[in-house]
């Protein structure tokens, strides 16, 4: 018997189907990706243990109660003013501390508000008070 | 006057450098996509103006609040004294990692100031308030 001689043709990856296959991972990652970022109010908060004596003349009370009612600097204000005022007090004093305390009661939605408020004003040291 | 067309265009599209396309697109796609997503609680979260956005999915972990005040990361419930140990927990496997507070809008701040203090003996100080574009 005579040996059959198989003549090699080379071999290669077929690359015809390679875009199909790319095409295929790429619907799927497109599908799974949710694009949306989240959006919010920055913050940091002030490290544990790190409390600094501050002189009572750069600190600018903000007390919001719990009917979302707020007492800015011991006057009660509107809402939509607190950026303003504390525009202009900061205007005045640039080393002014906004200090926001809340009721236990108060809805989460006030306190966004004020901070949001005080966000639009540029205040950017900003004190969150423990609750009462 | 006969206009004889001297150049022969083909006005095919090149199709050999298709696959690179498709893996460059496939692999942003690849990196961009965060395979696990937590549903969380029902909560309608506030509105505010001044938003900025979070730089990074990879680095942001969620707490939500609900209306009713129960707290619920990565899909448990956990009760607030909790809270330390897994944020600690989180913060210590990325040190970048920022909170993403998603509460409803009519929580209360008591618990709201409760997670502050557990953030903060976690040591997880970057914060950020879940907030929808408000149009006015």
């Amino acid at each position: 018997m005579g040996k059959i001689k198989r003549r090699f043709k080379g071999g290669e990856i077929p690359t015809s189907s390679m875009a199909d296959i790319a095409f295929l991972l790429l619907i799927f990652f497109l599908v799974t990706t949710t694009i949306d970022i989240d959006k919010g109010l920055g913050l940091v908060l002030p490290a544990e243990g790190e409390e600094i004596e501050i002189k009572k003349k750069n600190i600018l009370n903000c007390l919001i109660n719990s009917s979302g009612m707020v007492l800015l600097g011991g006057e009660p204000v509107n809402l939509k003013d607190v950026s303003r005022i504390v525009k202009e007090k900061l205007r005045e004093n640039d080393k002014l501390i906004i200090s926001v305390k809340t009721h236990e009661k108060t809805r989460y939605k006030d306190y966004v508000a004020i901070i949001d408020q005080l966000k639009i004003a540029d205040a950017t040291r900003i004190s969150i008070a423990d609750t009462d | 006057m006969k206009f004889i067309r001297k150049t022969t265009l083909s006005s095919e599209i090149p199709t050999a450098s298709m696959p690179d396309i498709i893996f460059m697109l496939l692999i942003f796609f690849m990196v961009t996509t965060v395979l696990r997503e937590f549903s969380g609680l029902p909560i309608e979260i506030p509105k505010a103006k001044r938003i900025e956005k979070l730089k990074s999915k990879r680095h942001t972990s969620h707490i939500w609040i609900s209306k009713e005040g129960l707290i619920s990361i990565e899909d448990r419930l956990f009760n607030i004294e909790n809270v330390r140990n897994i944020i600690y927990d989180k913060r210590v496997a990325d040190p970048q990692i920022v909170i993403s507070l998603k509460a409803d809008e009519s929580a209360r701040m008591e618990l709201v100031s409760g997670i502050h203090n557990e953030l903060r003996k976690a040591d997880a100080l970057k914060l950020n308030y879940s907030t929808k574009t408000s149009l006015d």
